[in-house]
């Protein structure tokens, strides 16, 4: 008790208490209002997986854009046996040779080729600097931005380039690998994208 | 005689219930402005006028326009078209939001020159700041509404600047986006934001700024004190009331600014490709992004800083201290009034380094702002680096040469 009468220690505790609980409570109603700018049930079936045919592919060849995987482009690319050695070559060049980066594509597709087959690359066409899509330069032919391209993707929003196995070269602003999606052969020509293969 | 007197007794009868008349006299006829404002002083209810004017078309706008990503480049051909001066309404809002930056950025210069951020103008400074915060958010949101396909890979890119941010970045793109890439369910919040939350806080704040600025009384360009001078009944020697002279003094500023706007509203409402890009008049692809993405204008000086960082530092990505500049540079607008020590208020009295700092500063602003329009190639990318270290050479130097300078003597009354 203090001289006017009033108990201040217990005032102030119980404004200190109550206002823990509100705080609490403010907290928990926020939760719906920040959850439900989530991706919505719809938006999450849509980013499902899909099925692609790769029969009519020949080597040398992409697909893609087309299809869509969440509304993110997928690029597709046949290689042939000359792609692949020069893949080989530009391991000095590019940044993440090996993919050692873990978050850029799953285990079985951490290797030189980044890939399930050699041959087949499958990746998501957004640039990994700013969600730009990339230009798909797939002939190994001088270009504006490199002499000596061997083929690849090249960003037009920041300039980032590409290799054929999605592998960003080193220097430039995209600072990893391009993603290469869950995925797995149903059969020799059917891809499904967008999942793991369950046994 | 009999309508005079009945208009003062319901006059009487409202104030008994509500402060109609103080609150009118305290803002408007016993408000007592310096009277020696100069041009500089008309942005300010310029920016109030745009503001009308930008709340009444959106309003309108937003009676045919359709928030859908199938649905929203269709309705803007639609208002454009088919609604009865739709193109009119149309043209005033988008004209509209860059004649607001114009305007702003020309207040915010205001500011800087005189002072008008120093002490007891703190607070002013503040509310102006996260005015001009909201302001861009409000153009980012807006621009995405149209679905054109420049403003979509632009809004990506900025939103995807939050997946720099370790470990949670990613999420939290997602979490803006709705989706796991732009859609229109990231246009449907936009719109949501851009229509009704935005407004309504900046609405808020820009009463803060006035009741603020009310509060302690305007600056003026000589920076003096205009209270420390008063006449027998207590009015400012320097001051004269805000109405009738500077409402009337005002209404001229507002007609030629119209005059201005209007020319470019009626005869070049693209702005030359500025104010409405060629590649926005294509429909958003989301598998097809544009050779050449850039912000639009009134971003542009930061989004050539976000650029110009273009080596790793400590250990940490180019990219992620591009984030870190860009956003330093505006955050560290808001601690101007601590960081200038200058004993004087306007750039009339103060010395020869914060004459050539704050031209420095204008014109690396300007320089910045062109440069983050063209393609990056390595000399504009040096020449937007070193217009960065301009840039915040002003702001983190400033406590040491306002010191260290010569000032001249402030007079004891306005001039001129």
């Amino acid at each position: 008790m203090s001289e006017d009468g009033n108990n201040h220690s217990r005032r102030h505790f119980l404004i200190g208490a109550t206002s823990v609980v509100g705080a609490v409570g403010a907290v928990g109603a926020a939760v719906p209002f920040v959850a439900s700018w989530n991706p919505s049930a719809k938006a999450r079936a849509a980013g499902a997986s899909i099925k692609v045919d790769i029969s009519n592919l020949r080597p040398g060849e992409i697909m893609g854009p087309f299809p869509e995987w969440r509304g993110q482009p997928i690029f597709i690319v046949r290689r042939t046996e000359e792609t692949l050695k020069n893949l080989t070559k530009l391991n000095n060049t590019v940044a993440d040779p090996q993919s050692q980066r873990e978050s850029q594509q799953p285990s079985y597709a951490q290797n030189e080729y980044r890939s399930r087959k050699p041959e087949i690359l499958v990746v998501v066409g957004i640039c990994t600097h700013l969600g730009c899509s990339p230009k798909v330069r797939i002939k190994a032919e001088p270009t504006s931005f490199d002499e000596n391209w061997l083929g690849g993707f090249f960003c037009p929003c920041h300039g980032s380039a590409f290799d054929l196995a999605g592998r960003v070269y080193s220097g430039l602003p995209a600072p990893s690998n391009m993603l290469v999606p869950p995925h797995y052969y149903e059969s020799e020509n059917i891809i499904v994208i967008g999942e793991e293969e369950t046994s | 005689m009999a309508a005079a007197n009945a208009f003062k007794n319901i006059m009487t009868w409202i104030d008994d219930r509500l402060p109609v008349t103080e609150t009118y006299e305290k803002h408007m006829s016993k408000y007592y402005a310096p009277k020696n404002f100069n041009f500089w002083y008309y942005f300010g209810v310029l920016a109030t006028v745009v503001l009308a004017m930008q709340l009444l078309t959106g309003l309108w706008l937003t009676m045919s326009y359709n928030p859908t990503g199938e649905g929203a480049f269709a309705s803007i051909e639609y208002i454009m078209r088919d609604v009865e001066y739709g193109w009119l309404i149309r043209y005033l809002h988008s004209t509209g939001a860059s004649a607001f930056f114009v305007i702003v950025y020309a207040h915010m210069f205001r500011g800087m020159m005189y002072g008008s951020y120093q002490k007891p103008r703190e607070l002013i400074w503040l509310f102006g700041m996260a005015i001009y915060l909201l302001l861009m958010t409000e153009g980012f949101l807006g621009y995405l509404l149209p679905w054109g396909n420049l403003a979509y890979w632009a809004a990506q890119v900025i939103v995807s600047l939050a997946s720099v941010i370790p470990v949670v970045g990613e999420d939290i793109a997602i979490w803006v986006r709705g989706d796991y890439l732009m859609s229109g369910v990231t246009l449907n919040r936009f719109f949501a934001l851009h229509v009704f939350a935005v407004p309504l806080m900046l609405i808020g704040l820009v009463v803060l700024h006035f009741l603020a600025l009310h509060e302690v009384g305007s600056n003026n360009p000589d920076g003096v004190d205009i209270k420390k001078y008063k006449d027998a009944e207590g009015r400012p020697l320097d001051g004269i009331p805000f109405h009738p002279y500077y409402t009337v003094h005002d209404l001229v500023a507002i007609v030629v600014f119209l005059f201005i706007f209007s020319i470019v509203v009626f005869f070049f409402p693209e702005g030359g490709g500025y104010f409405l890009e060629a590649p926005n008049f294509e429909m958003a692809d989301p598998l097809k992004t544009p050779d050449h993405i850039v912000p639009v204008w009134y971003f542009t000086p930061f989004y050539a800083m976000l650029r110009a960082v273009t080596f790793p530092l400590f250990g940490l990505e180019a990219k992620l201290w591009g984030l870190v500049i860009m956003a330093g540079a505006i955050a560290i607008l808001f601690v101007l009034p601590w960081l200038d020590r200058s004993p004087v208020k306007s750039i009339r009295y103060k010395g020869l380094a914060s004459k050539i700092f704050l031209g420095l500063f204008a014109i690396s602003f300007l320089v910045l702002g062109y440069l983050g329009t063209v393609p990056p190639t390595p000399g504009v990318t040096a020449l937007a680096q070193a217009c960065t270290a301009i840039y915040f050479a002003y702001f983190l130097l400033m406590p040491w040469y306002t010191r260290a300078e010569k000032t001249k003597p402030v007079p004891e009354r306005v001039t001129g």
